[in-house]
């Protein structure tokens, strides 16, 4: 069973507000498919290569020009100031 | 006539005999989601005025003169993951509820080149991460073939939009299973492209190395067609490859199926296997070689997989801040609690568990362990699938291990719910194109027989399952 302060830990890293009772859920959730996980260990796997993506692919490569425009994308944003996305200060 | 019983095929050909008009096509689609809907609850969104409107256009070009492409006037559902531009985009998440597509994703682009008429927004598990559509934050999807049981996730609604003729053909995505589980579920057709072969610009991305667009569709012509319409190199999608292979014609007689004996032990349920049983029979019978072969791994490629995505989901999910665009709560005192309680509210209980899961598996100390070793195993599964295609043209296995459970039984318990995926996950693993095709049902429902082929050999899959339903 992982730690209480872990999942707090792993929740913060996330920036995953979590209340009380989802902490204690996910506790045991993320246990239990943890230990299912585990099961790798019995694999062998030295002088294995690493797979990160399926194939040998080559870059495909365009201009590198806006597509939608900033207007548009700006509108999305939750607040704006002068065509800048606006968020709460940083520095105390 | 049954308007929305009819193939692409048969559509096109009605529309260019005007036996049928397309505004007539949109307009039956449109009345099977009135009257079916509400208890299928299959769309998130139906787009009545510009369908129409498209379709009337496609009238027009008809009364033109114009040759139409195959897909014009057709109705067609998008998986809500994909981008429409000016249409809502949820992926069934709090977090997009209000999300408006400002472009269209690559596939999007080319049916609208070819006329389609786009019907609406399909139902999912949030953000793709599920395998019964029942983590919508908008309500559960049904089976139409069991109002009572799950249609499969997370392209749900998707295949219950098909199954119940609500839609000709749908746009699914798939990253572990999630358009060939509900193919399964609901007795539709469903396609996983090979990795790369169709664009995925303007899919909203989940686990990157996994993702795939992908048809379903009545049949394996059906999706044939929307595959070929869909697929090609994109210079917005740097993963995209152009095709290697033009389709062409293959003999059955002599072809090499494999069955891999590690996908018929204990856990399947025993009508599923039989039903799959006799559909290999029948290939046998048409001059299929029928040859076991051994995937070695496969018991570890689903606990692989578990790490893989997660991993990949949490950092493709740190996107959603709050800041942006999506589901904002601005009440805290500073950044990190506009980040924390945006997300906190906006994501739903299995984003959570992925995020929390992927964060865990790639955190200091747990890194080597988890992901790096679940990376490593992923190489000793494509081996295993590279040994075996040296003595098989294609592999044959059942989609799922059980029929489609009730609304309900699994959403309590994510592990049972994570073993639905046994079979389809090693697929994406590895990138290769499989087909999930209805092949029998126990009782009232559906059975999926997958085939997986080579990379970039989704005409051999697909010319298999043309072969069974003539």
């Amino acid at each position: 069973m992982i730690k209480k302060e872990e999942v707090k830990h792993i929740a913060k890293l996330a920036r995953l507000g979590l209340n009380e009772k989802e902490t204690a859920t996910y506790q045991k959730e993320l246990s239990l498919i943890l230990g299912y996980i585990e099961k790798l260990k019995k694999v062998k796997l030295t002088g294995v290569e690493t797979t990160s993506h399926p194939f040998q692919v080559e870059n495909v490569t365009r201009r590198d020009e806006g597509r939608p425009s900033k207007q548009k994308l700006l509108s999305l944003a939750p607040e704006t100031k002068a065509g800048f996305v606006k968020v709460k200060s940083i520095l105390k | 006539m049954n308007l929305t019983g009819l193939t692409i095929t048969q559509a096109h050909q009605g529309l260019r005999k005007k036996q049928f008009s397309a505004l007539e096509l949109c307009q039956a689609c449109l009345n099977k989601i009135k009257e079916k809907d509400r208890a299928i609850h299959a769309f998130l969104t139906v787009n009545e005025k510009s369908a129409l409107a498209q379709a009337k256009k496609v009238d027009s070009l008809l009364a033109g003169g114009k040759k139409l492409p195959l897909l014009a006037g057709i109705p067609v559902a998008i998986k809500d993951n994909i981008l429409v531009e000016g249409v809502k985009c949820t992926a069934a998440s709090k977090i997009l509820a209000d999300y408006v597509a400002p472009y269209n994703a690559t596939v999007i682009e080319k049916l609208k080149k070819q006329e389609a008429v786009i019907l609406g927004k399909t139902n999912l598990d949030e953000f793709a991460m599920g395998s019964s559509t029942e983590n919508s934050a908008f309500g559960p999807t049904r089976n139409p073939h069991d109002l009572s049981r799950v249609p499969g996730g997370s392209s749900g609604g998707s295949a219950a939009a098909v199954a119940s003729e609500m839609a000709f053909y749908a746009l699914g995505s798939d990253t572990g299973g999630s358009i060939r589980l509900p193919a399964s579920f609901c007795g539709v057709a469903g396609l996983k492209p090979t990795y790369g072969a169709v664009s995925r610009y303007g899919l909203i991305a989940f686990a990157s190395s996994l993702d795939q667009i992908g048809p379903l569709a009545k049949t394996a012509e059906d999706a044939q067609l929307v595959f070929e319409a869909i697929a090609g190199e994109d210079a917005l999608d740097s993963t995209s490859i152009a095709p290697k292979s033009k389709a062409r014609n293959i003999k059955i007689k002599g072809l090499r199926a494999g069955i891999p004996k590690e996908y018929f032990v204990k856990g399947i349920d025993k009508n599923i296997e039989k039903t799959i049983k006799e559909a290999i029979g029948k290939y046998e019978k048409m001059g299929v070689k029928i040859v076991e072969v051994s995937l070695p791994h496969t018991d570890y490629a689903l606990s692989a997989y578990y790490i893989i995505n997660p991993s990949e989901a949490s950092a493709n999910l740190a996107r959603y801040d709050g800041i942006k665009y999506g589901y904002s709560d601005r009440q805290g005192k500073d950044l990190m609690d506009v980040y924390l309680n945006s997300r906190g509210k906006g994501f739903g209980a299995e984003v959570k568990r992925r995020i929390m899961l992927g964060t865990y598996t790639l955190s200091s100390g747990y890194y080597e362990a988890y992901y790096l070793k679940a990376q490593k195993v992923r190489t000793k599964v494509i081996e295993d699938f590279k040994k075996a295609f040296k003595k098989v043209d294609v592999i044959l296995t059942p989609t799922s291990p059980s029929l489609p459970f009730k609304v309900g039984e699994k959403v309590n318990n994510p592990l049972s719910m994570y073993l639905t995926d046994v079979y389809t996950v090693s697929v994406n693993l590895v990138g290769l194109p499989a087909l999930s095709l209805p092949v029998g049902k126990v009782g009232k429902l559906p059975v999926g027989l997958q085939i997986i082929g080579q990379p970039f050999e989704e005409y051999k899959i697909l010319e298999l399952g043309k072969i069974y339903e003539y």
